[in-house]
Formats: C-alpha cells, structure tokens, sequence
C-alpha cells in the first residue's frame, strides 16, 4: 500500500456501477416498473464509458461476471479498504440526466439516487453520494434536490459536462439557487447526455479523442458559469469538476483574462477575471493522467495554475486513471497534503459535519 | 573590383527575409469585386439569393463581434470601405510601418469555405483565389497566397489545388476548420494528399460554421464565450488530424494552425499520450505517441498572443513546445490583431526572433517564401 | 530633486475637435490623444500600455456596470475610452485602466481652455500653433 495509507483520506471521485435497470426496480413507482418492465427501458450506461473500454475500469478490478465497481464488496475490497479511504463520495453516472424525457428521466434519477442511498450509504458509513438530477428540466431538477437535501450524507450535485444546454444559462438558476441554500456544491462529470456533437466541429471518429476533447467542453462550461453570472448571483456557491484534468488551466485562464479584458463590457456582471474566479470558486479532482511526465515541467505547471488548494484527491474507482497500489504516485507531498483532506472538507460543509 | 561592390555585398540568402507576417486578412469592397473572376451564373445566384450558412442572419456571423468588420479602429480607410480592403493602406499602415517582408493573406470574407450551395462554394473558392492574384500577389510581391477550397466536397477542392498550383504567388491550402465532420475523417484525406503532392502546407484559420453548436454542451450566449470556444475548435482539430491518424499516412503533411493561440500545445500532447495506453487498441493505426505527431507535423501561429501572469510563463510554453513551431502573425487587420514590435513581453536571444519572426516560416513553406 | 518646471502647450483651438472627437497632438515629442466630452478636455498618452494601439483612435463610451446579471448599467457616458485594438477601457479622467486601474494606465495630463486674449499674457508654448485673441484654446499642461 502507497504512504497515504493512515491519513484519513477523502476520495471525491468513487463510481457504483448501476448493474442494469433491474436493480433498480426496487426504487421506481409501479407505474415507472410496468413502463420499463413493458419497453425493456435499460442500457443506460453512459457512452463516455462504456463498461468494457479499457478508461472505463481497471484490468485488475474486473471481476467476471459483473460490471467493476458494481457491488459494496468490490469497492471496499479494492479500493476503500486497499486505499485506507476514511470518506468517499459516490457519483454514480448513469442515464436519468440524459434521457429524452424528462419524466423518464426524473424517475430514473429519483431511483438512482434511492438506490445510493439504500444500497451503499445505508451500508457503509465512508460513503458519501451526490445526487443526480433530471436538468431536462429544472422544476422537476429541483424538487429531486429538495426530496435528497435533508439527507445529509448527500453532499453535493452532480451533473454532466454536457446537456441541452450550458450550465450557465439562466434557466439553470434555480438548481445553483437550491445547491447554495443547502450547502452542496456543484460537481461536473465528463460524460455527456450527446444532445451536441462532442466537438465544434462535429463526431469524432473514436473514443478517445471524446476524452481528449473533453476538456473543450469543460472550458466551455466554465465560460458559460461565469460570463451568464452564476457564481455572481450565486456567492457562496462552489463548482468542482471531475475527471477534467488539470493541464488546460494556464492556457484557459491567459485566455479567458485577456478576453475579459477586451469585452467585460458585454458581461459587466463579471467583475473579476476569469482566472481570479475560477481560482476562488472552482476545485478540481486530481490525478495524474493528464499531467506532464518531466517533473520541472509538472512544477511549472502547477506554478503557472496557482495555488495548492483548488485540488480534491480523487482514486475515480473504478476507472482506469492511474495503475499499482497508490493512487497518489506521481504527486508532490505538497499537494497531496492538502487535496487528500484539508480541501475537500473545506469545499463539501457536509463532509465537516461527520468526519 | 569596384569599391561599391565591397560596400554593399550581397546579403547571405538566410538574412534576405527578417518578418514573415503568416496571418493578413485582405478583403473585398463588397461582392463585387469578384465578379469579374466569376461565370455570370454566379453573379447572378449571388446577386439574388447571396451566400447561404448554418445560421440564422443574411449579413451577420452568428455572434455579432467585438468591433465593426471584426477590425482594429484604426484600419478603416478614409473612403469608408472595409479594413483589409485597399492594398495602399495595408502597404502603409502595416507591411511598410512594421517592416513586414512576407505576409501570408488569409481571405475569410466572403465566406466560400462553409457555403451550403457546394458548387456555388466552389465558384467562389475559385473567384477568391483568383482575385488574390490579380489584385494583392501581383501588385505586392511580398504578399503570399492562401488557396481556398471547399472541402465538403473532396473533389473539387482537389481540382482547385491542381489548378492554382500553376498559378504563381500561392504557399498553403486553406480549409474550413470547422467542417461537418472533424477534420481527420477520411471523407477529407484525397485533399490532405493533393496539398502534400504539390508540396503546399495547409494553412487552417479558425473559420466556418458546420451547424453543430460550438460547444458540446450548446451554444452560447455570449461572444465572449464563442470567441474562446472557437479558439478552442482547433484544439479538437489537431486531435482528430492526430488520432485519425492523417500524419500517420502522410509524414510530409505540415499543418500551421492559425489564429488559436498556442499554450494549449503542449498540454494537449500531455493530455494525448495520457491517455494514449487505455486507448492504443483503439487507434492501432497510431506507430507513435500522438505527442510525436503533433512535435512533427504542426505548427503554431503567435496571434492572439499568450499573456500569462508572469512575462517568464510565456517561455516556459514556448520551452515545452518548441521553438521551431511557432511563427509570427498579426492578423492585421483584426480587432485582436499584435504588433511585432509589442507582443512578446519576453527577451529572446537573436536566435529564438529569428526563428519566430523569420526562420520557423522558411522552413515551413520553403521556396514558396522566396 | 527639484520639480521640473511644468510648461503649459496650446494644442488647439475651441470648436476644432467635434463633441466625441479626437486629436493626436505631440507635447514635447510625446504623441497625446486629446478628447472633447461635452465642453469638456481630456489628454492621455497616445500609446496604450497593454500593446501600442494608438489611442486617438479609440471609441468614447459609457462606463457600464452591473449590479445584477442581466442588467446594464450605464453612466459616464462617453467617459471610457476603449483601445482601438483589444478593446481595453481607459477612464479618460485619470487614465486608468478599467480592469487592471493600480497597475495599467496610460498617462493623463492636466488640460485647461483658456481665452486667446489671457493666452497673450503668457507663459505658455504654442508651438506651430497661430493663436488670436477672439478664440479660446486647449492647453495641456507638462513637466
Ligand atoms: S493595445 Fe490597447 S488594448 Fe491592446
């Protein structure tokens, strides 16, 4: 085991894998069951993982016959237990955000949810969850944030990196108006409900350049929080992004400061540069996988973004982002110092409340 | 030997050139002025139904810009027409006044790349292509020029790069960077040949609306947004020439992106071959690591400058990328276009300006500089 | 270190530069924009610090802010002068910059209208400037 063992970690980035549609029947009202039973509604793994693709799990966390990372055993075995993870919180990225109907949609986030809850809080007390939300339509989004807020092992939102629309635009303000009232960040996944092409310039041919140009429409969430205003209506509101990687952000911000500069007039809400903004509000998850192999050149990075504290440890169980048995390898002690502890609990209030 | 000679020897070849310009945008008064150098056909489309984009306005890109005609303030001639649109003035204010010796035009409006009528596309392709002979090569040697294809249709943009390679004056090929599909599909390949054929780079400038939102998660509200989101395109560009694997094919295909910036260079190769083992059984016609590909086959223009928070950052990315790779450009006469004489907030030794002021270009489009 | 002593420069005349306009004029050597604001005159150094653009040419506009997304709050008007190329916004009152006002600022300089017939009992430098008692002139005022 790696040296983070013994320093009461928190892992901001675990997937539970839903098996398929009928474990989740439990938790869907009769009339949803008789749907899904009678359309055979299931496969709703996200295309961004496809659970046999090499990015989706790691070689030795697969276990035959069943999805990595689909029972509480696994992940205590693998990673909860091997990792000494004192808390970590569950996304679970599976259909409801994406489905075309938002009533479907609905039921199935509302059954997910129920089932992290039942099924993995209820049975280990490490685990912490976010709840996942229909953003097909924000009354219906919202009553799911109010119908899980109370349940205070559920410590943030999460939502996909891309929807119908992006994060920022207004119609979106009564989600970031419920998230800041009850304490919970907003967490962006990459994944993506395909309503546009992964690319401005269309379908790619493969999977991996989706994850490679990921960190396109990260960026281009970003823009879209702050230039519509959200995180200036929205003061105490926080935004952490998963699995985005980390070594887009110099370029990102030299950008976005210098067009700030040159049209702050067209968002005059936005009072400070993007750079100042996103430095304040924003934390990301952190491994290695898109870093810098030359360790000068990882210093100057990290110089060049700024600022130890914006990075939550994240192993991202089950998937494939790091290999051997620590997932820290690679990162100064620095770094790790506070992103194992000290930043996720000042980014999740909830997390304080029990650690 | 006479004693004037002694004074004046000749310049060694490689001091001739001291400022290569690779991105100017020379313009049309209006319509008009193509056509003479279009069937009257088109004329006549044009004059009825105009050109027809993936968008909503007759006359407007889809985000109104920063500035009228996207240009600097100071760019207008006295007669009102449009910056970029009167050679004397591009000669004095810019070329003369920054001492540019070679200057790569980049025609953007009119727009032929992204035109939905494909052979109207094309007759502008041609129109454009012809009027930058007639009117800006041959008046201004120092100026080179940009062969416009449209390349929905693979083969007549083919057809145009065989027929203005006999014409004198053209350096690279451009195409729309914003296509309906990514760039690196293969409907886009018999193009990518015929430019490494006739020994023209490809020179690709932001441009072109496919119809797909500029993001994917939507579009915009703001062209604060869509500027950067833009930019941001050429990034999924160069992942889908790499990872398609169109070097691969073609080693001798030299790619110079224009107008994106370049600090994302190098954290692209990163995050490439991050990923490069989960996904090698995908890509299997890949021989090397995408960063290797991407250290071969491209290149970068300067414009619009990187401005980091400390003046060395700017030296460190140029550190990582290399210093062979990038090449000056203004994008005179843009909103958002850099002086020579200001946009490097660095000291560089003799060696690294000449190499981003002069060499890096030579190397890239060779004899078709001189 | 003893103050240098500040030279007063006739520049130009009343009336010569329209309501929003400009005029590039050189004060010892050094290239100033001078504006016309509703009566009133403003000097800042030509050359913008970010990158050169040559501010003469820049576009008066009003000062917008905003207490609110989604609202647009507009005073000053005419009071921001907006660089001719990347747009950067400068308060022609100080010269600060809009984003950055401690440490980007093109210079400003004192400017005050005078009566040609005042002018005439000096000191002052009109330069290649004709000056006649009937009119009122622009000075600016130097170190
Ligand atoms: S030169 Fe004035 S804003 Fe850049």
């Amino acid at each position: 085991m790696g040296h983070i063992a013994a320093t009461g970690l928190i892992d901001c980035d675990i997937h539970p894998a839903v098996p398929g549609m009928k474990a989740l029947l439990p938790y869907f009202d009769v009339h949803w069951q008789e749907v899904i039973d009678a359309r055979g509604v299931d496969g709703l793994d996200l295309a961004y993982y496809p659970p046999n693709a090499p990015v989706s799990a790691r070689p030795d966390w697969r276990v035959p016959g069943r999805k990595a990372g689909s029972t509480l055993a696994d992940m205590q075995a693998q990673a909860l237990d091997a990792f000494g993870i004192s808390r970590g919180i569950l996304n679970c990225l599976y259909g409801g955000p994406a489905m075309y109907s938002a009533d479907l949609g609905a039921a199935i986030c509302c059954a997910t949810n129920a089932w992290v809850a039942a099924e993995w809080l209820d049975q280990d007390d490490r685990l912490r969850a976010s709840i996942v939300i229909p953003v097909q339509n924000t009354e219906l989004a919202v009553d799911e944030i109010e119908r899980w807020a109370p349940d205070r092992r559920f410590v943030q939102i999460l939502l996909l990196g891309a929807h119908e629309s992006l994060l920022g635009q207004r119609e979106h303000w009564p989600i970031y108006k419920a998230a800041e009232k009850h304490g919970l960040p907003i967490a962006i996944h990459a994944g993506s409900a395909m309503r546009h092409a992964p690319t401005a310039n269309g379908w790619p041919s493969t999977l991996y350049e989706d994850h490679v140009s990921f960190a396109q429409t990260f960026q281009s969430q970003l823009l879209s929080l702050i230039a519509e205003g959200v995180f200036t209506k929205f003061p105490a509101l926080r935004v952490v992004l998963l699995e985005s990687g980390i070594s887009w952000l110099p370029s990102f911000f030299w950008r976005g400061t210098k067009m700030w500069r040159g049209m702050r007039k067209e968002i005059p809400w936005v009072d400070a540069s993007p750079a100042a903004i996103v430095r304040d509000r924003v934390r990301f998850s952190l491994q290695t996988w898109d870093l810098p192999p030359d360790p000068a050149q990882l210093d100057q990075l990290l110089e060049q973004i700024g600022g130890d504290d914006n990075f939550l440890f994240s192993t991202y169980y089950p998937h494939w982002r790091f290999d051997g048995d620590d997932p820290s390898r690679g990162l100064r002690p620095a770094l790790l110092g506070k992103a194992m502890r000290e930043t996720p609990l000042a980014t999740y209030p909830r997390l304080k409340e029990t650690v | 030997m006479s004693s004037s000679t002694l004074q004046a020897p000749a310049k060694p070849k490689d001091a001739a050139i001291k400022l290569v310009d690779c991105d100017i945008h020379p313009t049309v008064r209006s319509l008009k002025d193509l056509h003479p150098y279009m069937s009257a056909r088109w004329r006549e489309h044009l004059d009825t139904f105009g050109q027809r984009f993936r968008q909503a306005f007759v006359a407007s890109t889809a985000f109104p810009k920063a500035t009228p005609q996207l240009a600097r303030r100071d760019a207008w001639p006295e007669d009102g027409s449009p910056p970029g649109s009167d050679l004397a003035m591009m000669q004095r204010q810019h070329l003369d006044a920054n001492g540019i010796d070679r200057g790569m035009l980049f025609p953007l409006f009119p727009r032929a790349l992204d035109e939905r009528n494909i052979e109207c596309a094309h007759a502008v392709c041609r129109a454009i292509n012809d009027w930058q002979v007639a009117e800006w090569i041959e008046p201004e040697p120092r100026l080179k020029g940009t062969i416009t294809v449209m390349a929905e249709d693979a083969d007549g943009a083919v057809a145009e790069i065989e027929r203005c390679a006999k014409l004198k004056g053209f350096a690279q090929v451009a195409l729309v960077t914003r296509p309906i599909e990514p760039l690196g599909r293969k409907r886009y390949w018999r193009i990518y040949e015929a430019a490494v054929h006739h020994g023209f780079p490809l020179g690709l400038h932001n441009s072109g609306n496919n119809g797909h939102a500029v993001t994917a998660g939507g579009s915009p509200s703001f062209y604060f947004e869509e500027h950067q989101a833009v930019s941001m395109s050429l990034h999924a560009m160069a992942t889908s020439f790499i990872l398609e694997g169109v070097p691969e094919r073609l080693p001798e295909l030299k790619i110079v992106v224009v107008e994106g910036g370049f600090a994302w260079a190098a954290p692209l190769a990163w995050r490439m071959d991050g990923l490069f083992d989960r996904f090698r059984s995908e890509v299997p016609h890949l021989k090397m690591k995408p960063s290797e590909y991407l250290r071969r086959n491209f290149w970068w223009t300067t414009q619009p400058m990187e401005e980091p928070e400390k003046p060395e950052q700017l030296r460190q990315t140029l550190d990582w990328m290399g210093w062979d790779r990038i090449v000056f450009a203004s994008d005179y006469p843009h909103w958002d276009s850099d002086d020579p004489r200001h946009a490097f907030k660095i000291r560089m030794s003799e060696a690294e300006k000449r190499g981003i002021f002069a060499g890096n270009a030579e190397a890239i489009y060779g004899e078709r500089l001189a | 270190m003893s103050a240098a002593v500040m030279t007063r420069h006739v520049v130009a005349k009343v009336g010569e530069i329209p309501e929003k306009g400009s005029k590039l004029v050189k004060v010892k050597g050094r290239p100033i924009a001078l504006f016309h604001v509703d009566g009133e005159y403003f000097a800042i150094s030509n050359t913008c610090p970010h990158a050169g653009g040559s501010l003469c040419h820049g576009k008066l506009i009003g000062l917008i802010r905003s207490s609110e997304p989604g609202v647009y709050e507009r005073t000053r008007p005419f009071e921001m002068l907006q660089c001719p190329w990347h747009g950067w916004e400068f308060d022609i009152r100080t010269g600060q910059s809009y984003c950055d006002p401690d440490s980007i600022k093109a210079r400003s300089y004192a400017v005050t209208v005078k009566d040609g017939a005042e002018l005439a009992e000096g000191p002052f430098v009109a330069e290649t400037f004709p000056v006649s008692i009937e009119d009122q002139y622009v000075l600016i005022e130097m170190k």
